[in-house]
């Protein structure tokens, strides 16, 4: 045990931690900032009164009380977000290819977690088991889905992809937006041909859509409550374990070493004694569990899925990987984090701030903003300086 | 023989890069393949480290046909290519690329005594073992590269031009380093441009034209042709 520990690179497994808290805490107080000093102009204006009269609040003070949930939520759908993104970073930074059938291997995760539980429930093995046990079926969840989901983008790779290595680039692309329609419809045949119906909704079971709160306060006439949804936890702290995994993973590891290598130069790779392809296929491995388990938190935050559940999800996680420096692990984990937080402050804020007039379904304009003006300003994204080198 | 290769033809596409070349390389020698650029020197080495693929022709080394062996196995049968323009992986630290080189060292020991060989040739490697190998400079570079290739154990080192672009003082340096690794052992097939440095360390040596052997014999034949002093000497 003692040796076991002596092996292990403590620094990179304390690093991405200290990372993840610093853009957590980092995106939060940016946005934070930005909001109240908004609203205490806003609080001068029309839409100051026009909230005042309605709800007796002023918008401060509607900041201020909504501020802690808005970064809790920001920050589940963000590491969700990161999660994904990581399968689309890993896959560009060995092969420069977008694999844009990662959001439906993402959305085969969420079917198979869902699924699983679903055959449970039928089985009455849940909900009536023990909180441990519960979690372990959750658990079970997301591995089955991981398992799947790894697989198949394994297969995916090897039969689409690979013949096509050599061709120019737009060739491998058509064909991933092939594959994507094709698990799109795939989905949608097997679902629909056992319920008639193509939606699935999570088994509510253990106490994961329970609330821990923190405290009430009062706004107004009504009180609001300051709390997390079990769930939420789940999400995160799963999240963050995948990310800290994955990271020790390339950055500790001779295999991530390998992976390093292939990403930057595949001949030279090879001829360290690298087979290039196992490289290739274990990266679209790692990204297809990753994927995975994401469709599962997904499932499991916002209940209902269907055979399109991975498109939105997926452009955003694309777009947080952009948005990091597209290649790079730790700007898809900072590309994830801003994108959720932004997006969750803009969803929870435009409408108070407009009167109403542009609502939380306007929300998905700020990522694809940002997606349109880091390729105009900062094609390399964030962290770009330390995009892979190619040879 | 130690490596032989036999009518060996390549093609890129439509190109046919090499017409059929035959030579060989002897236990404990320093073969020196010169040529022009575009001879078709690196497609060599490609082709016997199994990057590329003869239309024709075979590779044999120790007896063994590794003529389709590609070249993550070639490193396993003892032969390890340099390649040109040293190729080391830019952000990996010097270690890093080290632990690469020995990616298929599975004897921790032998990694151990491998590393240490390393270092007693190559000092400043061991100073600087955590700066990423990118910041080095060319001389540097094609040191790691080297020092990369030799973390494999290899019986057989193939050298793409390691005098390229480096001062003369380097590049006396690194053929220097080429000599002692030959006496530990290792065969050397070096491919050069620079005839007159690869001449007086090599035993033999081929020369190399728009892809066939044109002359062939030992150093000091091959040094003091009157044909290759025109082409590749610079006249008299
Ligand atoms: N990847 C390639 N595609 C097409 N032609 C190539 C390629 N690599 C080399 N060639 C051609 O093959 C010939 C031999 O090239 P090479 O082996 O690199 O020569 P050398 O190493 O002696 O300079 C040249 O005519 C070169 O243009
Ligand atoms: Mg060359």
């Amino acid at each position: 045990m003692k040796r076991f520990l002596e092996t292990i690179n403590v620094r990179e497994l304390l690093q991405p931690l200290a990372q993840m808290i610093l853009f957590s805490l980092g995106s939060g107080a940016v946005l934070s900032v930005i909001v109240i000093l908004l609203a205490l102009l806003l609080d001068q204006t029309a839409a100051g009164q026009f909230l005042l009269e309605r709800n007796k609040v002023t918008i401060l003070t509607y900041t201020l009380v909504n501020l802690p949930q808005v970064v809790l939520d920001g920050l589940t759908i963000g590491f969700v977000y990161a999660a994904i993104a990581l399968g689309y970073t890993m896959v560009y930074g060995v092969l420069e290819f977008i694999n844009f059938a990662h959001s439906e291997i993402f959305a085969v995760g969420a079917f198979v977690g869902v699924e699983f539980l679903i055959l449970l429930k039928s089985f009455e093995i849940i909900p009536a088991t023990s909180l441990f046990m519960s979690y372990l079926w959750l658990i079970a969840a997301i591995l089955a889905a991981m398992f799947v989901a790894g697989l198949l983008a394994v297969s995916v790779e090897r039969i689409a992809y690979r013949p096509l290595r050599g061709a120019p680039r737009l060739v491998p692309l058509i064909s991933a937006i092939g594959v994507s329609f094709f698990l799109q419809d795939a989905i949608r045949l097997i679902e629909s041909l056992t319920t008639g119906q193509f939606h699935r909704i999570i088994p509510s079971f253990g106490n994961f859509d329970e609330r821990l709160v923190f405290s009430k306060i009062a706004l107004g006439a009504s009180t609001i409550e300051l709390g997390i949804q079990v769930k939420s936890i789940i999400v995160i702290v799963a999240a963050m374990l995948m990310l800290i995994g994955l990271n020790y993973l390339v950055n500790a590891t001779k295999v991530g070493r390998a992976i390093r290598a292939v990403a930057q130069d595949r001949s030279t790779a090879s001829l360290m004694g690298i087979d290039v392809n196992r490289i290739i296929s274990l990266t679209f491995l790692i990204g297809g569990t990753l994927g995975g388990a994401a469709g599962v938190l997904y499932a499991l935050k916002f209940t209902r899925i269907d055979p399109f559940v991975g498109f939105f999800p997926g452009l955003k996680a694309f777009t947080a990987a952009v948005l990091g420096g597209i290649g790079n692990l730790t700007g898809a984990l900072l590309g994830g984090i801003v994108l959720g937080m932004l997006e969750t402050f803009a969803g929870a804020y435009m409408s108070a701030f407009t009167m109403g007039a542009a609502g939380a379904e306007y929300k998905d304009i700020f990522a694809f903003s940002i997606l349109i003006l880091v390729l105009i300003f900062r094609p390399h994204g964030l962290m770009g300086e330390n995009v892979t080198q190619k040879a | 023989m130690m490596l032989e290769i036999k009518n060996l033809h390549v093609y890129y596409g439509a190109i046919h890069a090499l017409k059929g070349i035959n030579f060989h390389v002897d236990e404990g020698e320093i073969v020196a393949l010169i040529g022009a650029n575009g001879a078709g020197k690196s497609t060599t080495l490609s082709t016997i480290s199994g990057l590329l693929q003869p239309s024709q022709g075979n590779v044999t080394f120790r007896g063994e046909d590794i003529t389709i062996t590609p070249a993550e196995q070639t490193v396993q049968k003892g032969i390890v290519q340099v390649p040109e323009g040293r190729k080391i992986f830019a952000t990996l630290t010097v270690m890093e690329n080290l632990e690469m080189g020995a990616y298929t060292q599975r004897n921790k020991k032998q990694f151990q005594k491998d590393l240490e060989n390393v270092f007693t040739i190559f000092p400043r490697l061991k100073e600087r073992q955590n700066q990423l190998g990118g910041t080095f400079s060319g001389g540097e570079q094609q040191m790691l590269a080297m020092a990369r290739a030799l973390m494999s154990h290899p019986s057989m080192l193939l050298l793409d031009e390691p005098s390229m672009g480096l001062s003369p003082i380097l590049v006396e340096q690194i053929f220097e380093i080429v000599q002692d690794i030959n006496k530990q052992g290792t065969s050397i097939l070096l491919v050069e441009q620079n005839a007159q440095m690869a001449l007086s360390i090599a035993d033999r040596a081929y020369v190399l034209e728009t892809g066939e052997i044109n002359l062939q014999g030992s150093a000091q034949e091959v040094l003091h042709n009157p044909m290759v002093i025109e082409a590749y000497l610079g006249g008299h």
